[in-house]
């Protein structure tokens, strides 16, 4: 009998450090965006305390990757965190294909219905 | 207060924060909303979008670590967050529709809930032999590490474990938190998981339950770069070094002021939101 556990063990290693290494480039995104953010604002008054809900620009991928092109700090920020939110969908991704390569077809399913809630969030909110 | 400072502010407070929900276990997430909300005055509805994402940026940061115990069970934690997903896409869609004062009297009560449980000893369930059908159907049975030796153990309960983890995921996509201590719940007490089992998976389960919201706040122009940044970078830097010490450190008092923090926090959120004031 094969050792559940364990046959799992080696993938789930590897992604754990692709998980480690995203969250660490997603991170140095939003501290580069974070320097051009403080550079404009720096000094401006802060005010949270009233929500009025992010400009457009800040909301949708398409809007949030052409304001980062543009090196807007604010839109590099987003892009950042966005690319952090993908981490977890990604590792649900690469447990599709671990689950293949074993070939648990009952858990390429399941975890193929986890990335449709997924997707179905992301896309159904109007990010991507 | 300037922007500089008030960035720099945030990013010591969620620094300290992630620091001390590491270090306890109690995670950093639950406190972030109220320290933003309370202490800087901050709309709760930028605090929670800002916690989601640091919820999600400790969890990826910390899968590595945990993996490698071997403890947490990916077939468990994949299965129970069809269940998650789902609730935190109901939570979030919830949360647009009560009032702000409304979501600070439910984070009230979670957070005294979470107070209580981390004052109660958890007990490892004695590993239970008989078998249940659905968690053999599903492959939900594992092995873990026990010394040198690996340990079997079997899941029960599998429809109460999942029914809990939508409860877990509405909360989370609602207030903003990990709601890792409700997940340890479903799978240690409900499910009988071994409680090493529970806390790792439940880290996993984390992330992607909260990823399942963060895009619904993004898109509704809830996550404020401007917030989001010192919170996330905060935490981040935190947690990992309470991951680091977390060894080294004795825990057991630190969770007692941690657990009164979140005790205080608790009360001075039902007060502003009864209120009014959120």
């Amino acid at each position: 009998m094969t050792h559940p556990l364990l046959d799992d063990h080696g993938i789930e290693v590897m992604i754990g450090n692709l998980l480690r290494a995203g969250v660490m480039i997603a991170a140095t995104v939003v501290a580069c965006g974070a320097v051009i953010y403080l550079s404009h604002y720096a000094f401006a008054p802060a005010n949270f305390r009233v929500f009025r809900g992010e400009a457009a620009a800040l909301r949708t991928l398409p809007a949030i990757v052409k304001g980062a092109m543009h090196l807007h700090g604010k839109s590099i920020i987003q892009f950042g965190l966005l690319l952090l939110i993908a981490t977890p969908i990604a590792r649900v991704m690469f447990a599709v294909v671990g689950f293949a390569i074993e070939r648990d077809y009952l858990y390429v399913a399941l975890t193929l219905i986890v990335l449709g809630v997924l997707l179905y969030s992301l896309l159904g909110s109007g990010v991507a | 207060m300037t922007i500089l400072a008030f960035t720099v502010f945030i990013a010591l407070g969620s620094f300290v924060a992630g620091f001390l929900g590491a270090l306890t276990g109690l995670g950093g997430g639950v406190v972030i909303v109220p320290l933003l909300a309370l202490v800087f005055g901050v709309d709760i509805r930028y605090a929670i979008g800002a916690s989601l994402v640091s919820v999600i940026a400790t969890s990826s940061g910390a899968a590595a670590a945990y993996v490698r115990e071997g403890y947490s069970n990916i077939r468990i934690g994949m299965f129970l967050e069809i269940a998650t997903t789902v609730g935190a896409i109901v939570g979030a869609i919830i949360a647009t529709h009560i009032t702000t004062n409304a979501i600070g009297i439910v984070f009230g009560l979670v957070l005294l809930y979470s107070a209580f449980l981390s004052g109660r000893p958890q007990p490892d369930v004695p590993v239970d032999a008989t078998p249940d059908r659905m968690a053999s159907a599903l492959r939900l049975n594992g092995f873990y590490p026990v010394g040198t030796q690996m340990r079997a153990y079997t899941v029960h309960r599998v429809p109460l474990g999942f029914s809990l983890m939508f409860g877990a995921g509405t909360l989370s996509g609602l207030l903003g938190i990990g709601s890792g201590a409700i997940k340890v719940i479903a799978m240690d007490q409900a499910m009988r998981i071994p409680f090493k089992v529970s806390t790792t998976t439940s880290n996993f389960m984390i992330g992607v339950t909260a990823a399942a919201s963060a895009g619904i706040y993004l898109s509704r122009g809830y996550v404020d770069p401007g917030i989001a940044m010192p919170v996330m970078l905060g935490v981040l830097a935190g947690s990992m070094l309470g991951a680091r010490v977390l060894v080294k450190a004795r825990t057991k008092w630190l969770r007692v002021v941690f657990s009164a923090v979140i005790v205080m926090l608790a009360f001075e959120m039902l007060y502003n939101g009864f209120s009014g004031k959120l």
